[in-house]
């Protein structure tokens, strides 16, 4: 070794450069560029949900408010069928649109049915207006129509026929999209929810009512609870216990989100239907009751971690100034983690608006416009869940679902963002006093 | 001051305490409360399904296909459909995910924008609603790359562009990414820096050391992490909804290319959308057990791995 440094060697600044090595290059390249997946992810996920739900955008903007303002007035003025292009005046067909309720004892839409179709006194069929005089005719139950029939009645605009042949559907699939989408557009703020049907109404304000009612009685559950269990553990628990406890809890989170929707749907419906005898079996508090159990987990843990991170100074100034345990617990530790537990609550918030399966099995999964809590509710996610398998690609229906898609994420990727940075800078000014 | 010294309150410590107590009674057996109420909610939903589910469970309920139009038999194909696809998942998603882990911990610099923008991204992808996830799936991987697959090599014949258990697993460990990533980063901090710096003056390269000492060190992690995302991938259902899950098979999946049937959407199809759903509540319960041994197993198992590193670093 010592014949090959020699003490009186000159380190040179080239010899004393790193040495370039390929191999070390290489894995080095290989390395991050394999990190930056996660990056690529990310905008991969937005791009391609977004682009799915592109055609809903295509049709010009411009026309929107025009569609939007007629089709408020839709029941009084389809009478009056002018040759211009105005949407609503085009039913000529109206009395199909009046169908919809026979329509879904159709194959395809009855599995969109489903979960509402056992025992529950509120199905959506329910909730049509009454007024079907009409008989159904011929072409509106042939199954294979389902595809097309979304935007059919609007590219026969000056039709008054409602029975329209089948080649002129096919003829007009291109001008029917284009069609079909401005038409989307404008039933975005009404409160129907149609999607299958000759006159599909994609109202979204529904759903956006039924998510945050139960994301509300989630977290009006989730919250405190969690909240006070993490302070139980960081300020009053013996180490012993807190070591007990706080995996306990975390087991929680393993619950697969499946299990706790089937336990809601077969115990906890049951359970708290005899309690207070309401009629729904399935509604917004049952729903949010288990999404509380999947969100308890989450606010637990981040909020435990935040109060434990609070400085021991602060805990010890208290207590010395005369302070007892819990004035030192409620008074300085909770104020000093109130950005953490923030943080918690927001990933709880979304960890409840994008719960699925949970939504799916225990909501009842009608789009009701009530504030009752007791009333089934529909929301985004279990939306996408339970009509996405029943759409067929390309169709304005499957485009309006990547829609929601794209809205949740960039709902939860705001909601983490927040999290993350305000939260953060929060909590660092905080307790490094800068 | 003067509050302290206040003449018609002399003994206002003692007073205050004596208050105070009372008070911190109540509010420290609210907290306490909570704890409780968690506690009890979470063994009374594993109580309630393991005596429904017990009746049911059985070898024979694991090893047997359903039959009768679901309403007898086991989940054999579940099971392996399950199995199936977390290996897959794995496979898929664990390469990645420790890689990605080595580069936070030991490539990227200190405040470097990137590696908070991928840690950033680690974050989002972990808290993304799971159907995203499954949107994404039937954008991209059937729609996208199944379709483009389809097209340019099988001449627009339908074979990949169609729900799979290949397009259902990638999915999957789209999600379970950031679990193995937080895991692996939490091993690989565990490693202590003497070890790097000795293999560094050793004379080794920056790869040597991470591929001799840092990489089997934090083979715990790695195994950690692998655990977690298949008890993960295991229960979710959310993201194969649509990706390749159905709803029953007759036969076992052969290739990639199959569809397969999925413990989890099993019990959402049994307990929905079933011709019965009371006739066949002991199966529903006895599946969920199945599932829920499962997952709460691995879980166990990933805890006590995980608890042994800490006290090795400690």
């Amino acid at each position: 070794m010592n014949s090959q440094f020699p003490i009186n060697q000159n380190f040179t600044k080239e010899s004393l450069k790193k040495q370039f090595r390929l191999s070390e290059f290489l894995a080095e390249k290989i390395i991050s560029s394999i990190a930056f997946l996660s990056i690529t992810i990310i905008i991969l996920i937005f791009f391609f949900v977004f682009k799915e739900s592109l055609p809903i955008f295509h049709f010009g903007k411009s026309e929107k408010a025009k569609t939007e303002v007629s089709s408020e007035s839709m029941p009084e003025s389809y009478g009056s069928t002018s040759v211009e292009d105005l949407k609503p005046e085009s039913y000529g067909s109206e009395p199909k649109e009046d169908l919809k309720p026979e329509a879904y004892g159709e194959p395809v839409s009855q599995s969109d049915l489903k979960p509402e179709s056992y025992g529950e006194p509120v199905s959506q069929s329910d909730l049509k207006p009454e007024s079907y005089g009409e008989p159904v005719s011929q072409t509106d139950l042939k199954p294979e129509t389902y595809g097309d029939v979304v935007v059919e009645p609007l590219t026969e605009t000056t039709t008054k026929d409602s029975s329209i042949s089948e080649e002129n559907q096919h003829q007009d699939k291109v001008a029917e999209n284009n069609e079909g989408t401005d038409q989307t557009w404008s039933t975005f703020l009404t409160t129907e929810w149609v999607p299958v049907s000759n006159n599909p109404r994609f109202g979204l304000i529904g759903l956006l009512i039924g998510t945050i009612k139960v994301t509300i009685i989630a977290m009006l559950i989730a919250g405190p609870l969690a909240i006070l269990a993490a302070l139980y553990t960081s300020c009053f628990a013996s180490k012993r216990k807190k070591e007990i406890i706080k995996p306990i809890i975390e087991m929680l989170a393993a619950f697969p989100s499946v299990v706790i929707g089937f336990f809601a749907l077969i115990v906890l419906a049951t359970f708290f239907q005899n309690i207070f005898g309401y009629d729904s079996r399935l509604n917004a508090f049952i729903g949010g009751v288990a999404m509380a159990l999947a969100a308890i987990p989450i606010i637990y843990t981040i909020s435990e971690d935040a109060l434990s991170a609070v400085p021991k100074t602060y805990t010890e100034a208290s207590l010395a100034l005369g302070a007892s345990k819990w004035q030192t617990a409620f008074f300085v530790t909770l104020p000093a983690a109130t950005p953490g537990i923030f943080a918690a609550l927001l990933l709880g918030i979304g960890r409840v608006f994008g719960e699925t399966m949970i939504a799916l099995m225990a909501t009842g999964n009608a789009a009701l416009l009530s504030s009752n809590p007791f009333e089934s509710v529909r929301t985004f996610a279990a939306t996408i869940g339970a009509e996405m398998a029943e759409t067929v690609f390309g169709e304005t229906h499957y485009s309006v679902l990547f829609f929601i898609g794209s809205l949740l994420f960039i709902f939860s990727f705001v909601l983490n963002a927040v999290a993350e940075f305000y939260v953060k800078g929060k909590l660092i000014k905080k307790f490094q006093g800068k | 001051m003067d509050k302290i010294i206040d003449k018609e309150n002399p003994h206002f410590f003692s007073n205050t305490t004596n208050n105070a107590d009372v008070k911190g009674k109540f509010f420290i057996g609210i907290t306490q409360l909570a704890v409780v109420l968690i506690i009890a909610i979470l063994f009374i939903i594993l109580g309630i399904i393991v005596f429904e589910g017990r009746e049911k469970f059985s070898w024979e309920f694991i090893s047997s296909f359903p039959t009768d139009g679901m309403t007898k038999g086991g989940v054999l194909p579940a099971i392996i459909g399950t199995f199936i696809l977390v290996v897959v998942m794995s496979i898929a998603a664990v390469p990645f995910g420790t890689i990605t882990a080595i580069y936070l911990t030991e490539y990227a610099k200190e405040n470097s924008k990137i590696a908070a923008a991928v840690r950033f991204s680690v974050r989002t992808l972990a808290v993304v609603p799971s159907i995203i996830f499954g949107l994404f799936g039937l954008g991209f991987f059937i729609q996208f790359l199944g379709t483009g697959l389809d097209e340019t090599f099988n001449g627009g014949e339908l074979h990949w562009g169609q729900p799979n258990i290949l397009w259902a697993s990638l999915t999957m460990s789209l999600l379970t990414l950031p679990v193995i990533i937080v895991s692996v980063e939490e091993a690989l901090k565990t490693i202590p820096r003497e070890l790097r710096e000795a293999s560094l003056a050793l004379g080794a390269t920056k790869w040597q050391t991470i591929k001799n000492i840092v990489l089997p060190g934090s083979i715990s992690g790695i195994m950690t992490g692998t655990i977690l995302a298949v008890s993960r991938g295991a229960g979710e259902v959310a993201p194969i909804l649509f990706t390749g899950a159905a709803y029953y098979l007759a036969t076992l999946p052969e290739s990639l290319s199959d569809q397969f049937m999925n413990l989890g959407y099993h019990i959402y199809i049994m307990s929905t959308q079933s011709s019965d759903v009371e006739k066949t509540m002991p199966i529903q319960f006895a599946t969920t057990l199945v599932l829920l041994i499962l997952t709460l197993s691995l879980n166990l198992v990933a805890v006590i791995i995980r608890s042994r590193i800490r006290r090795k670093s400690k």
